[in-house]
């Protein structure tokens, strides 16, 4: 083909650069003015007066057509400048899209050893960083916080992007797993040991009783049906006064023990058993190495379960759910097996929660941490174990970020608070992954099993399910 | 006639009704162990229909479809749930407009059609969780019948490929290779030669002919394309809005008047395509 000829890539360039036809500025003006036209309409309303007070304490209407002309010429140009790119784009030959560069797939070969390094050996840097393990109380429970999230994320993202379920009550196996800890420790006084399986056992089963009369539904309907399911479990935590305390929540919820030792400064406490001085940042140090073994057990889990029979039924049914039944798959049960097992790790999940907080209440588990472990998954490119995780530091890494950048107060003011600007910022984060990377920051998908070359599957042949 | 001393499936009165509509009317028609059977009809004639009565995607609003494995037991299909058509009573099926797993590579979408028996081997997950042998051993043998109908398709060499990357004729012979390796009694495919150019439609027949001999399966196929039906087939039933209005072997078909009526009263083109094949 010419294309593949030398000469090829000197007639590719010039085209790219070769300025706008008469015709493309045209259309682009027209548009433009279009846009010009609708932000006038918009900003009538909301810019163009603002209500002042008098002396007299009355209202007057604060003309303000400077501002109206400045936003429409801004849109104006953004608009021209967008339209005039996206048609020299179009003129421009399209070049072929690699499914996933090898370079990328040699970087996410680094990245799990790197990442696995770095959470192992994380309280470790904290402590040296911060000089002093007291100080790094502030970055181990940071650490603790992302660790939860991935896990919660890897738990959803059976369901999610594996089964291609959209469950957005998640939170509410998270609500199970942390109320059954609090419970069965204050009543029966029962070990964190012996709760924390319970807790993903009572989960799975509340997975499945939720699962029977929903998995019928599918798409919208399974999503919008798993939303109340969520609130519901909410609702009825603050509304069972006499078994969960209502809103009050349930406090004093025992503390997690080194395997029967429990983290204090008596005789038979974990420090003078080891022959160490006590600190309390002993038991954040152990409930980070937890939370990291929890996190790295669903991790296994998921990962060996893609390559079983009901992994692989799972991935099937997000992509055909009728050539599934054509096969003698039973759908209804594989999508309950999904549904109960993510509902399980959320509900260990949940426990882990319980016993690091010593407090639980129907608070913690509303709408928005569903939605946050969605956007987790969702951003980390539906399915993928790595994608998950570095979504998961994102999400709840940057607005702590963002309540440390200290300097954005000498350029704003002493007033300026970034932490603010947080969702504003995650929305326009959102909008941007949708433009340059909708299927998530992982694209691709692994195939679970090879005969003789492995090869990254392009995102765009994907299914992302519809229930 | 085989179909009349040794059915593998028997259609009877079969009625299927969508609202008013009714879309197969009193239908009875017979399908012979090892032979393969044509089911032609004009568009809309209803044929679909009947697949999806036989493989439990439709419940039937009226009829009996008998399905007689070798050992004499006999299955009534509309009564099975629809995941154990092709589990239990070991009938499988393509579909018109092709449905893999088109993000899953070649191989996945064949391993996918082992799924009962591999779970049954890995002990519903669990012992697979464990990585036990026994699992392990029945993975390696679905990989080894993978491989098998690879090579038959012509395919190997794409095994790791995303399924939705093929040719749209590979496309085609991969979704038969899947419903094979369920190992089934019966397999129903639903236009298999729709878009293939000749020479494909040519391998098309002689992969029927040899799942035929080397396997036992017997075939019902609905096809447009006559080359194929008269070609290949040993029984031909004729559909036409719902009813049946010809049975027999494809010399019979070929010459009865009600058939070519049938396809008289349809496009013209569509008739001229047809007697030119029938040699009319
Ligand atoms: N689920 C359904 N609901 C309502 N009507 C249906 C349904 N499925 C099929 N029909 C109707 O039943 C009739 C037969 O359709 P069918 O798909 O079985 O035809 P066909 O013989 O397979 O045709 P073609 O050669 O075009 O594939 C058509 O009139 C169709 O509109
Ligand atoms: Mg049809």
């Amino acid at each position: 083909m010419a294309l593949n000829t030398p000469h090829a890539p000197a007639i590719t360039a010039a085209e790219v650069t070769a300025p706008a036809t008469g015709a493309q500025i045209a259309a682009a003006l027209r548009e433009a003015g279009i846009a010009a036209l609708l932000t006038l309409g918009l900003s009538i309303p909301i810019l163009a007066f603002k209500t002042e007070q008098d002396q007299a304490n009355a209202l007057y209407l604060q003309p303000r057509w400077g501002m109206v002309a400045a936003a429409c010429a801004l849109i104006f140009a953004l608009r021209f400048a967008l339209c005039l790119r996206a048609a020299r784009r179009a003129a421009a030959p399209a070049r072929p899209k690699a499914p996933a560069s090898p370079a990328l797939q040699k970087l996410f070969g680094i990245a799990v050893p790197l990442f696995l390094g770095v959470a192992v050996t994380y309280p470790m840097l904290a402590t040296l960083a911060s000089g002093g393990l007291g100080g790094a109380r502030y970055w181990i429970d940071l650490g603790i916080l992302i660790l939860t999230y991935v896990m919660l994320g890897w738990g959803l993202n059976i369901v999610v992007g594996l089964a291609g379920l959209l469950d957005l009550g998640y939170v509410a196996f998270y609500a199970v797993g942390a109320y059954s800890y609090a419970l069965l420790s204050t009543t029966f006084g029962w070990s964190f040991w012996l709760c924390l399986p319970l807790a993903g056992i009572l989960a799975a089963f509340w997975g499945i009783i939720l699962g029977f009369p929903v998995l019928r539904l599918r798409g919208d309907y399974l999503a919008i049906v798993t939303l109340a399911f969520g609130e519901i479990i909410r609702l009825v935590l603050i509304n069972w006064v006499d078994l969960t305390n209502g809103g009050a929540g349930i406090s004093s919820i025992p503390r997690v023990t080194f395997f029967g030792v429990p983290f204090d400064s008596s005789e038979d406490g974990f420090a003078s058993l080891f022959g160490i001085p006590f600190s309390p940042m002993h038991r954040m140090v152990f409930l980070y190495y937890l939370i990291l073994v929890l996190a790295l057990i669903t991790n296994l889990v998921t990962i060996r379960l893609r390559r079983l029979p009901v992994g692989r039924a799972w991935e099937a049914l997000r992509e055909d759910e009728i050539a599934c039944r054509s096969l003698g798959i039973n759908t209804r049960n594989t999508k309950l097996t999904a549904f109960a097992i993510g509902a399980m790790f959320g509900g260990f999940a949940g426990s882990f929660f319980a016993v690091r907080q010593g407090f639980v209440s129907p608070e913690s588990f509303n709408f928005l941490e569903s939605a946050i472990i969605l956007s987790i998954v969702v951003l980390g490119g539906m399915g993928s174990q790595v994608g998950v995780a570095i979504a998961a530091v994102l999400m709840v890494g940057a607005p702590e970020l963002l309540r440390n950048l200290d300097f954005l107060k000498q350029v704003f003011g002493a007033g300026f608070d970034p932490n603010e600007y947080r969702l504003l910022i995650f929305g326009l984060a959102m909008v941007a992954m949708m433009v340059w990377r909708p299927r998530g920051l992982v694209g691709h998908r692994e195939p679970s099993i090879v005969l003789t070359e492995r090869k990254a599957i392009a995102g765009s042949l994907v299914k992302e399910g519809h229930g | 006639m085989r179909w009349q001393d040794d059915p593998v499936l028997e259609v009877e009165h079969l009625k299927m009704r969508f609202g008013g509509l009714v879309a197969v009317n009193d239908l009875s028609f017979s399908v012979g162990r090892g032979d393969i059977t044509a089911l032609i009809g004009p568009n809309g004639a209803g044929k679909t229909t009947v697949f999806n009565c036989i493989t439990g995607f439709y419940r039937p609003s009226e009829g009996m479809l008998s399905l007689r494995h070798d050992d004499g037991t006999t299955l009534l299909l509309e009564r099975l749930p629809g995941h154990s058509i092709s589990w239990k009573a070991k009938v499988a099926r393509t579909f018109q407009n092709i449905r893999l797993f088109t993000g899953m590579t070649v191989l996945e979408n064949l391993l996918v059609a082992r799924h009962n028996p591999l779970m049954l081997a890995s002990g519903f997950t669990v012992f697979g969780l464990l990585g036990l042998p026994g699992f392990r051993d029945a993975e390696r043998q679905a990989v080894e019948q993978a491989k098998f109908w690879l090579e038959k398709i012509n395919l190997i060499d794409r095994a790791d490929d995303p399924a939705g990357d093929l040719p749209y004729g590979a496309q085609r012979r991969l979704e038969i290779a899947r419903a094979m390796c369920t190992d089934p009694i019966l397999l129903c495919l639903d236009e298999p030669a729709a878009g293939l150019n000749p020479r494909e439609s040519h391998e098309l027949n002689e992969l029927l002919l040899s799942i035929r001999q080397d396997h036992g399966t017997s075939i019902l196929l609905i096809e447009h394309d006559m080359s194929v039906v008269m070609g290949i087939s040993d029984h031909v039933v004729v559909l036409d809005y719902g009813t049946k209005i010809a049975d027999g072997t494809p010399e019979e078909v070929r010459n009865d008047q009600s058939v070519i009526a049938a396809y008289l009263g349809v496009e013209d083109e569509e008739v001229e395509h047809v007697e030119a094949e029938v040699g009319l």
